[in-house]
């Protein structure tokens, strides 16, 4: 922090801050538990999405020992390994990185970062939270219940999602719809207050073009979420009145166990249509609180402001717009019209012109910049990289005629396990490294993250790049096992094995990370308020961790934009957001 | 999948107007000092529950607007067979009219500071909207005994499925409504209860307008309409 003396210099006067607003917790149980400030819902949110993705991650597991050593382990079947697969797929896109990224991050850090008290609406933000625990619950319920969980694979394609014959038809799936159903109303209670806050919270000064790039991700990806998850919503709905009253709205006439079953007419395509106008802008839901979170993560440690920041808003603004008009790039093979195909194969390449800013934008922003290679900062470089890596295959499969023959092969997998899990998870994990000392006030201990990181990133690389070339190959997804098929040679065996080793020991790795975040809870060194010497709001609050309220007795008055890092002539080379621009110029005159 | 691809063109062209006055074009880097320096971009003025709302709105009505999707996607399989709208609807609607105009009439006596006034606008609105609800369960009373199921076709599922959701987001508003009501019954300032009651207003005409909507496609009034698009995109 620069100590700069704050009286005698007038900037403007602080905005008087109605404090009625502001909501006091009275006892331990609404302070902790039933809590309307943001910071705790944040951290409950966080909380919630890491179990039940520690429970997919063990799903992964059990699927890689499947393919690794097919035939070994008699405890899991054919059925479990489809029920694994849905599971694993459904919590990890959506009960873990929607909720950790907009739940989690959107409400820890909008709030601080735009220099508001709390979120607008506290009461259905908490609302909010306990909805989405409870959709958790039901999910995890399906474990327990006659049949088990769903085995329709994440995408719940009809007919085969109601059809006996597929895991988890008597009650899996109901509480699977249930269990959205929840997730969707929940998530709608928070993104109105993430939206709104962002718009009418800002505090004096703090116009858009002087949000960090976190916020605006965030914000954007609520917006689209806000939009897109209706489509789950109205798709769940009809599924389940398709299983629950036998109504025909998606289902077919066909045979089902040699009868004729009761549905007629429905279209299976409908949907599809609904899922992926849901699915695709899922998407960039996760990626686009990472993008806005990476550029921060980068700024900060390369100290250098964020090149091209313009055009990295309306890169996010652009890409959140064209997310909505790619949908059916996922039903290439689903017998729509043909020729959709190639509109949404253009709409597709078009949406990698902004995404592709945002890839040169970081790379200028790191070149000639005073790199610092602390753990955020290389999960930042691991995110980048992957992100490309992840891209590039887009291209492919984004492309009818080489999607045709690629589509439901492990290139896919590897693909979207590339771009929309690696990718994302190495910035929730970047942005924990970050952020950590904020929310405890002590640093995450550094060897045990560094060996984090590489075991993780290398590990990933030895995982889904072997993938693609089983792709190519030819071996299927979501199959239990594969045969004697003749044109997958031995070594794509021994392949499988290698992956399904690294898989587990990359998954094993994760306890450390897991044992660094409690132990420096304790042990970890003391933080300070602004230990990465960063400019953005959430540094410059007067407590850490951040207490009730946020900001003291007065609201931050904003000056500057948020990538005032390395400012010739400047004394520090970062100036908060809320210095006056007097203070600096003092500074420099004491400087020189 | 026209149907929501126009409306979100519609709030994408809203919200490019009202990015279009936030100067996205500024240079953040080369604009140090207090922002009254520079014109545009501060918070807005509007009250946040106004805001809040309004953004619920537009996810309200995406969800209906996927529902009319999926709704002419369906209707043009062969299997589908209109159902006779039961005349006993068009008393409803009347119903939700007097509803909406007894909110909007609490609205206007809050801006005159008339106590009276609103709670008896809120009470009738209330009351009227509880009539409406009612008068929809009978409608599909009538409907099952008349032999129309919810699962003998799927016009009839697609009935069944639209009032449903639309009466429950009428429930949801009665919430909102009789809290408001209760405060207004236990003396609360009217200053501080007119946003609550314009809020109560535009959500009731909100929901007029949509089941307006609803009811021109349930029974058959948009079907040439809708064939015109349909030609028109083809």
């Amino acid at each position: 922090m620069v100590d700069i003396p704050y009286e005698g210099i007038r900037g403007i006067p602080p905005a008087e801050v109605p404090d009625v607003e502001l909501y006091h917790p009275r006892s331990w149980w609404t302070r902790y538990v039933f809590s309307q400030d943001a910071k705790v819902i944040a951290i409950q949110y966080s909380l919630t999405a890491t179990a039940i993705g520690l429970v997919a991650l063990v799903l992964s597991w059990l699927m890689r020992l499947q393919l690794g050593f097919p035939g070994t382990f008699s405890f899991i079947d054919a059925n479990q390994y489809l029920q694994f697969i849905t599971m694993h797929g459904m919590i990890m896109v959506i009960y873990l990185l929607t909720a950790l990224f907009l739940g989690g991050f959107g409400n820890y850090l909008i709030p601080l970062m735009v220099g508001a008290r709390d979120m607008v609406f506290p009461y259905v933000n908490m609302l909010s939270y306990w909805v989405y625990l409870l959709a958790v619950l039901v999910l995890a319920s399906t474990f327990f219940v006659p049949g088990g969980p769903t085995g329709a694979g994440w995408t719940l394609y009809p007919p085969q999602a109601i059809l006996s014959g597929t895991p988890g038809q008597d009650w899996g799936i109901i509480l699977m719809m249930a269990s959205l159903i929840l997730f969707i109303i929940g998530f709608t209670m928070g993104g109105l207050n993430y939206v709104v806050t962002v718009l009418q919270a800002r505090t004096r000064g703090m116009t858009l073009m002087r949000l960090p790039l976190t916020v605006w991700g965030i914000f954007t990806a609520t917006v689209m979420a806000l939009l897109a998850f209706p489509a789950l919503f109205v798709a769940s709905v009809m599924l389940l009145l398709d299983r629950l009253l036998g109504t025909s709205f998606f289902m077919p006439a066909l045979v089902e166990m040699g009868q004729l079953s009761k549905y007629g007419g429905g279209s299976p395509l409908l949907f599809q249509h609904l899922f992926w106008f849901f699915g695709h802008p899922e998407v960039y839901i996760v990626a686009l609180p990472a993008f806005g979170i990476v550029s921060d993560l980068i700024s900060t440690h390369a100290r250098k402001n964020i090149f091209g920041y313009r055009m990295m808003v309306w890169a996010i603004v652009a890409i959140g717009a064209l997310s909505f008009i790619v949908w059916a790039h996922h039903m290439y093979v689903s017998g729509m019209f043909p020729q959709f195909g190639y509109f949404f194969a253009t709409t597709t390449l078009i949406i990698a012109i902004p995404t592709a800013i945002k890839v040169y934008n970081w790379v200028l922003t790191l070149w000639r910049g005073d790199i610092h290679l602390t753990v955020p900062m290389l999960f930042a470089l691991g995110f980048i990289i992957t992100f490309v890596n992840g891209g590039l295959t887009g291209l492919f499969l984004g492309n009818v005629v080489v999607d045709v023959p690629l589509s439901d092969t492990m290139f896919v997998v590897a693909h979207f396990h590339m771009v929309m899990g690696v990718a994302p998870i190495m910035v929730v994990l970047g942005a924990i490294y970050h952020w950590y000392p904020k929310v405890t006030g002590r640093m995450l201990n550094d060897a045990m993250g560094k060996f984090h990181f590489w075991v993780t990133f290398l590990g990933a690389y030895l995982i889904f790049f072997p993938m693609h070339y089983l792709g190519l190959l030819g071996v299927p997804r979501r199959y239990f096992e594969l045969g004697d098929a003749t044109f997958i040679p031995s070594s794509a065996h021994s392949l499988n094995a290698f992956i399904s080793v690294v898989a587990l020991t990359v998954g094993f790795s994760q306890m450390v990370f897991l044992f660094n975040l409690v132990w420096s809870m304790f042990k970890g060194e003391a933080s300070g308020g602004n230990p990465w010497r960063a400019t953005t709001l959430e540094w410059q609050t007067p407590e850490t961790p951040p207490g009730h309220g946020n900001w003291g007795k007065e609201l931050p008055v904003v000056y500057r934009w948020a990538y005032d890092y390395s400012v010739p002539g400047a004394a520090e080379d970062f100036i908060p957001q809320n210095q006056p621009p007097r203070a600096t110029q003092l500074v420099q005159g004491a400087a020189s | 999948m026209s149907a929501i691809i126009l409306f979100l063109a519609v709030l994408a062209m809203i919200a490019g107007w009202w990015l279009s006055q936030q100067r996205l074009t500024a240079k953040p880097w080369l604009e140090e000092g207090p922002a009254g320096d520079f014109p545009g971009g501060d918070a807005m003025t509007w009250p946040a529950a106004k805001v809040g709302l309004g953004v619920f709105l537009a996810v309200a009505s995406a969800l209906f607007v996927l529902f009319i999707s999926a709704y002419s996607m369906r209707m043009s399989v062969v299997d589908w067979r209109p159902l006779p709208v039961p005349r006993l609807l068009w008393v409803n609607t009347g119903v939700l009219i007097l509803s909406s105009v007894a909110l909007q009439w609490s609205y206007v006596a809050a801006r005159r500071h008339d106590t009276e006034g609103v709670i008896i606008g809120l009470v009738a609105g209330g009351a009227s909207a509880v009539i409406f609800l009612a008068g929809q369960l009978l409608a599909w009373q009538r409907l099952g005994a008349a032999g129309y199921f919810v699962a003998s076709n799927p016009a009839n599922s697609f009935f069944y499925l639209l009032t449903a959701v639309h009466g429950l987001h009428l429930t949801g508003g009665l919430v909102a409504l009789g809290r408001t009501s209760a405060k207004m019954w236990r003396g609360a300032a009217i200053a501080e209860m007119r946003l609550s009651v314009e809020l109560c207003a535009i959500y009731w005409h909100f929901l007029l307008l949509v089941w307006l909507v609803l009811l021109g496609l349930l029974t058959g009034w948009t079907d040439d309409f809708i064939d015109i698009c349909r030609q028109l995109l083809s």
